[in-house]
């Protein structure tokens, strides 16, 4: 008998089978560490003082944890429509243009809390507007919405590059970058909330962004649980027919889902480039819209999910750069490892242990039933 | 220097930058069309160069590089089949990991083993496939238009370069001739159909991703043991996405794919000719408008502007036997 139709509980589902995959990702991941001569266990708990050691140490993990939760809120809007957006990363590349523009515009007038709103607004602009060509090819010509996106990440890059080194270079500077922002254009640091645990943030950029992020994740909750357009999404997502059969207009449905997907992503660049650098630099996005799949996937694509797989990765990147320093032979790399091998368990093979569970799980309310 | 000669070492070039591309999107030929997406053949280049550069260090031989590419290449793809065919996994997160794995491992691994940041040591003689002068050069580099044609653009070249070339007929006899070919085109658009005939759907696909194993691992071997003469970090550069671009843009077919990769090449090509220089008239153009052209080509072809391009009907869907 095939296991596939055998139904399991939640807490199995959506808690022991991830929680396998994710041991199953970090075990071979400690097998890599451990091949090449360091012992995987001084390694983990290097990471851990890395990432959450010292004020600052937390304040850089909450940063990376920032940007990969609207990265991870990205993918996981696309994901319920039944769209895989990769196209995060460009999207987020392109929505860094529609902030640092906002920034540059307002930041000799006005204080910060003015200049957030239209910032917000902008990268979210900049993104969606990023994401609707893919958005409207899916949608009206059947074009694959995961080529296209993977195609416009490349575009996206040679753009940006294109526009920096040519548009928004400083006369007389060689780094292709804008100038630095005025703290009017800035996005405060968050020291007091760290203050409040009785930790100094230093130089750490952990920022208001971080509040926006959250902010998203309720309202992300709310599109998609407790809205008509969200119940849309999903249907789209778990029944392309059933949604067409029930009357849910589908071009109108994806291309909605991929803008507020494209426009989560294009916020994520607050992050880095008003709340850390204050000013938009080359290849910003340092790979976290890529996180933001391995985010969402882990996650299950759940707000409260993503936060917390948001704030692994975090803890990752910050822990993984600290432990480059501390043994030098293993590079900061090793988080794209891991972060391939969390994707491909969390992902790819999320059914890999199903029939093994389904059968160990038969077995044991079988003898309960058998009890009675 | 004059049109003609510039034309020349553009051609040569484009020749040179269009063979991991021709390999690369033969390999995704084969997996696509037997319904397997691939995503990750930027990942297997890398791998496979990596293993080639390695292997062909140690042992001082290019032709063991080049089996090591093609055996992590193969590890690569059945670790896709073990996710995409026997677990049913989505195909593009598959995919999508195996590339991350790939860009990740081989530089720590390459750090770890030869400490010189994520390189591997410098490859000499024998461990590298060196140019091939085809005979005849000298005689015929005297002969105007096609003397010089023949000796830096036909001639010199090594042996991946006239094997890729040769691939693309094989390919194309392989997919259209046999009755292999013909059961991988029939799984990958009605596997229902085949499965009905008696015929393993998940062993065809596994062959077929054996093949794309083999293919992308010439391809990295190229890249690593051919064209350079070391691994140097994340050395694929996205070639193995302008490959997936080429494979779409040829309508899943052999022959346009090595024109389509041809093509692609020639636009690399050209970027780097073009690199700081200035066309009469137009004035300096940027780079980066070649460097987006491939992508933008493909993405106006998706759009269905350029005739339509049909994916394989069955690619991407896991095949489930019983309902």
């Amino acid at each position: 008998m095939s296991t596939a139709s055998v139904p399991l509980p939640n807490w199995i589902t959506y808690g022991v089978l991830p929680l396998l995959n994710l041991l199953l990702a970090f075990f071979i991941s400690g097998l890599v560490v451990w091949s090449i001569g360091e012992n995987p266990f001084q390694a983990l708990r290097l990471l851990i003082e890395g990432a959450l050691g010292r004020g600052e140490a937390i304040g850089f993990t909450l940063f990376y944890t920032t940007s990969f939760i609207f990265t991870g809120l990205s993918v996981a809007v696309a994901f319920h429509a039944g769209l895989f957006n990769i196209g995060s990363e460009g999207q987020a590349y392109v929505g860094g243009l529609g902030a640092a523009l906002v920034a540059l515009a307002l930041d000799h007038y006005v204080p910060w809390y003015v200049t957030m709103p239209f910032a917000v607004i902008g990268a979210a602009l900049f993104g969606a507007g990023w994401a609707f060509i893919p958005a409207w090819l899916q949608a009206k010509r059947g074009s694959h919405v995961v080529i296209t996106t993977i195609m416009f990440n490349f575009i996206a890059a040679a753009l940006m590059v294109y526009l920096l080194v040519n548009v928004f270079i400083v006369p007389g500077k060689m780094a292709p970058e804008t100038r630095t922002f005025l703290p009017g254009g800035q996005l405060p640091k968050l020291d007091w909330l760290m203050a409040l645990f009785g930790m100094k943030l230093g130089p750490a950029p952990f920022n208001v962004s971080f509040i926006i992020a959250l902010v998203m994740c309720f309202l992300v909750w709310l599109l998609i649980w407790r809205s008509k357009l969200g119940y849309e999404m999903r249907t789209l997502g778990i029944s392309p027919s059933a949604a067409v059969y029930a009357g849910i207009p589908y071009s109108r449905t994806v291309i909605i889902a991929m803008l507020i997907s494209g426009g989560l992503a294009g916020m994520m660049a607050l992050n880095p480039v008003m709340g850390a650098s204050a000013r938009l630099q080359v290849e910003f996005v340092a790979g976290a819209g890529f996180v933001g799949i391995a985010v969402s996937l882990m996650g299950r694509s759940h707000p409260l999910g993503i936060i917390f797989s948001a704030l692994l990765f975090g803890i990752l990147y910050q822990g993984g750069a600290d432990l480059s320093f501390e043994m030098p032979n293993i590079t900061r790399e090793m988080i794209v490892v891991i972060q391939g091998l969390v994707i491909l368990f969390a992902g790819a093979l999320e059914y890999m242990l199903r029939p093994a569970m389904v059968r160990i799980y038969q077995q044991f309310a079988g003898q309960k039933s058998g009890g009675k | 220097m004059d049109y003609f000669d510039i034309f020349v070492s553009i051609l040569g070039s484009t020749i040179r930058l269009s063979i991991p591309l021709i390999f690369t999107a033969l390999a995704g030929l084969f997996s696509e069309r037997a319904g397997i997406f691939d995503i990750g053949l930027e990942g297997k280049m890398l791998a496979a160069a990596f293993a080639a550069a390695c292997l062909a260090y140690l042992s001082g031989s290019a032709w063991i590089g080049l089996l090591g590419g093609i055996g992590i290449s193969i590890v690569f793809s059945l670790i896709h089949g073990f996710a995409s065919i026997t677990n049913r996994g989505n195909q593009i997160v598959s995919g999508v990991a195996l590339n991350f794995i790939a860009a990740g491992l081989t530089i720590v691994l390459g750090q770890a083993w030869f400490s010189q940041g994520g390189r591997t040591p410098g490859l000499t003689g024998d461990a590298r496939f060196a140019p091939i002068i085809l005979p005849g050069v000298d005689f015929m580099r005297e002969v105007p238009v096609i003397g010089p044609l023949y000796a830096n653009v036909i001639s010199g070249n090594n042996i991946l370069t006239y094997l890729a070339f040769a691939a693309v007929p094989l390919s194309w006899w392989i997919l259209y001739r046999t009755r292999f070919g013909l059961r991988l085109r029939a799984v990958g658009e009605n596997p229902a159909a085949v499965d009905t005939a008696g015929i393993s759907v998940a062993w065809l696909r596994y062959r077929a991703l054996l093949v794309t194993g083999v293919l992308g691992g010439f391809a990295g071997a190229y890249l690593a043991i051919a064209q350079s003469a070391a691994f140097i970090n994340n050395m694929s550069a996205g070639k193995g996405y302008i490959a997936l671009a080429a494979l779409i843009f040829a309508k899943w077919k052999p022959v346009p794919v090595m024109f389509a990769c041809l093509l692609f090449g020639f636009l690399d090509a050209v970027a780097n000719f073009m690199q700081g220089k200035s066309i009469p008239m137009i004035g300096e153009v940027p780079v980066q408008i070649f460097q987006a052209l491939p992508y933008v080509l493909t993405c106006i072809l998706l759009a269905g502007f350029i005739g339509i391009a049909h994916p394989p009907k069955a690619g991407g869907v896991p095949y489930v036997k019983e309902r």
